[in-house]
């Protein structure tokens, strides 16, 4: 399956990936509707550093820890391998967050948690993370 | 060749068993043997069922169709009674025999009830461990009931969120001093008990009911509490019975491998009715948890059918939240520990080390990249290879190095 990767070096720490992540799960149309004067939750962040920066989304493991650890069976892996979540039946545990070992998981500001799905569910169709990064620090392809 | 497996209960880890096993036998029947007349549905829930959070539809653990996806028959309401190891057979409590090759003994674990002078004259008491009991409980349950909850643990207190809203008023009452004792320490205890406090629970800590007269608890302390509708959330006791009495070994669970075997062959066990390992200090012991279910049950499926799956990471860990204030533990915090502490007014954050390793955290209102910790302590790995004092402050993957983060990021993992 293709996954979001990322290329370290490339990153400018611009967190537009960030932005472009919160307005593609917004459901506004407009950029400026989904985010001015809002406190965001993007599911993908942006870690600096001294030398380099990149940006972490869920990895879509192979044996991920999140859904074995799941108390509602919200999180599942779907046909194609993408760990998508159920906002229907999370209750807000916050488990996930608790074994993430990549920190991937994030509350969603309402109760429950979101996690990248690939932008699949969302109208974008394929990562607004990646279409929006201005140096190809992250990168959406199969490896 | 077909193998005839049976799995004893039907919670998370008999899942967890049925989907280890199709990893590896596609053909195999199945038996699933379910003491509660219900499809597999998610314990934890059953606070955030009486909340209004979730619905019997939506509590359930796997879709409707998951036993016959997987070639499984069960057999609700129905009891194992006794194991003979030596015919492999499995007695159910109508009578039925059911042959097995390969068993698993995922039979939970069930409140334990002290026995308390005159709680026969109650009416109105439960227990707090399955979907029916939580249903007895919102049937008793009026605007104006007062409550009264025996303990003060992770049950008795998410008994307490999950009726709040229904009743008049709640008493959790607890012989500790402290609430969440097994998994908090004083301090983290005191912020939890506060918040508690301020959404209308009322706390008797170092205090227990000693007897019961039907609507009265008279108490160890020596006061009185009037109350409509009991709950007793006093603790919980590992099912063990049917491997003790196979002659298999116990000691507080029954007592299982890396490979979630017991003493018996071609006997496995997984989920609340075990005791084994806990890499984050090598004792044994009852890791009475949902995501160990899972894991335990889905290495002795894959065992049974002939595979090889070691789960040899096995840590005591919690989320739980009460009232929007979160708390999360993982791992062990020793005597002789060093402490990591930051805190402030509704925060508190402790990692404890010893050795050069991450042994244990606990942590009020500070949820967010966790796992990362908690992946240190599982996956042991050395602090010294690691840029601790950021990590400490911060968890991020920056600390690990370059190598790490491009191997996690840039490849499938």
């Amino acid at each position: 399956m293709r996954r979001v990767y990322v290329n370290e070096e490339w990153c400018l720490g611009c967190h537009l990936c960030e932005y472009n992540c919160a307005f593609a799960n917004s459901g506004e149309s407009s950029m400026v509707k989904a985010l001015k004067d809002k406190k965001i939750y993007p599911r993908i962040q942006v870690e600096e550093g001294d030398k380099i920066n990149f940006a972490v989304s869920c990895r879509h493991c192979t044996d991920p820890l999140c859904i074995k650890s799941c108390i509602s069976g919200a999180l599942t892996k779907d046909e194609n391998g993408v760990v998508t979540i159920d906002h229907n039946k999370c209750v807000g545990c916050l488990t996930c967050i608790l074994v993430c070992p990549y920190g991937t998981v994030v509350r969603d500001g309402e109760g429950a948690v979101n996690k990248c799905e690939l932008c699949l569910k969302n109208s974008c169709g394929s990562p607004a993370c990646v279409k929006g990064c201005p140096n190809r620090a992250i990168v959406y392809e199969e490896r | 060749m077909m193998k005839h497996y049976v799995i004893i209960g039907n919670g998370t880890a008999a899942v967890g068993c049925i989907e280890g096993i199709r990893t590896v036998d596609k053909e195999s029947p199945i038996t699933v043997v379910s003491g509660e007349n219900r499809h597999v549905y998610c314990r934890p829930l059953i606070s955030y069922y009486l909340e209004e959070m979730t619905d019997i539809e939506k509590m359930k653990y796997r879709k409707d169709s998951f036993y016959s996806d997987n070639n499984c028959e069960v057999l609700y309401g129905k009891h194992a009674v006794a194991v003979d190891k030596d015919k492999k057979t499995v007695q159910l409590d109508d009578g039925e025999v059911l042959n097995y090759d390969e068993l698993c003994v995922a039979a939970g674990s069930r409140s334990f009830v002290p026995p308390f002078e005159g709680l026969d004259t109650v009416e109105k008491k439960f227990n707090f461990m399955t979907l029916d009991d939580a249903l007895a409980l919102e049937s008793a349950v009026e605007p104006d009931s007062k409550v009264l909850i025996v303990g003060a643990g992770l049950i008795g207190l998410k008994c307490a969120e999950g009726i709040q809203d229904r009743v008049g008023s709640i008493t959790v009452c607890d012989l500790a001093d402290r609430v969440l004792s097994s998994i908090l320490d004083s301090e983290c205890s005191e912020l939890m008990s506060r918040n508690l406090e301020e959404h209308g629970i009322s706390l008797m800590l170092g205090d227990t009911a000693v007897r019961f007269d039907k609507n009265t608890a008279y108490m160890k302390s020596g006061s009185e509490v009037d109350f409509d509708v009991l709950v007793l959330a006093v603790g919980v006791r590992a099912n063990i019975s049917l491997v003790k009495d196979a002659c298999g070994e116990v000691n507080r669970g029954i007592i299982i491998n890396n490979r979630m075997q017991t003493t018996i062959d071609n006997i496995y066990a997984a989920g609340d009715c075990t005791e084994g390992k806990d890499s984050s200090d090598g004792q044994n012991r009852v890791i009475a948890i949902l995501p160990n279910a899972y894991m335990q049950g889905k290495c002795a499926g894959v065992n049974m059918a002939g595979g090889d799956e070691t789960f040899d990471n096995a840590i005591p860990m919690n989320s739980i939240g009460f009232f929007g204030m979160n708390a999360m533990t993982a791992g062990q915090r020793p005597d002789d520990a060093e402490v990591y502490e930051e805190k402030s007014d509704n925060r508190i954050k402790k990692l404890y080390t010893k050795d050069g390793y991450l042994t244990g955290f606990m942590m009020i209102n500070c949820a967010e990249r966790t796992g990362i910790y908690t992946s240190l302590i599982r996956n042991k790995t050395p602090l010294d290879s690691v840029d601790f004092d950021l990590l400490k402050k911060n968890p991020g993957l920056m600390p690990f190095g370059e190598n790490y983060t491009g191997k996690k990021l840039g490849s499938v993992v």
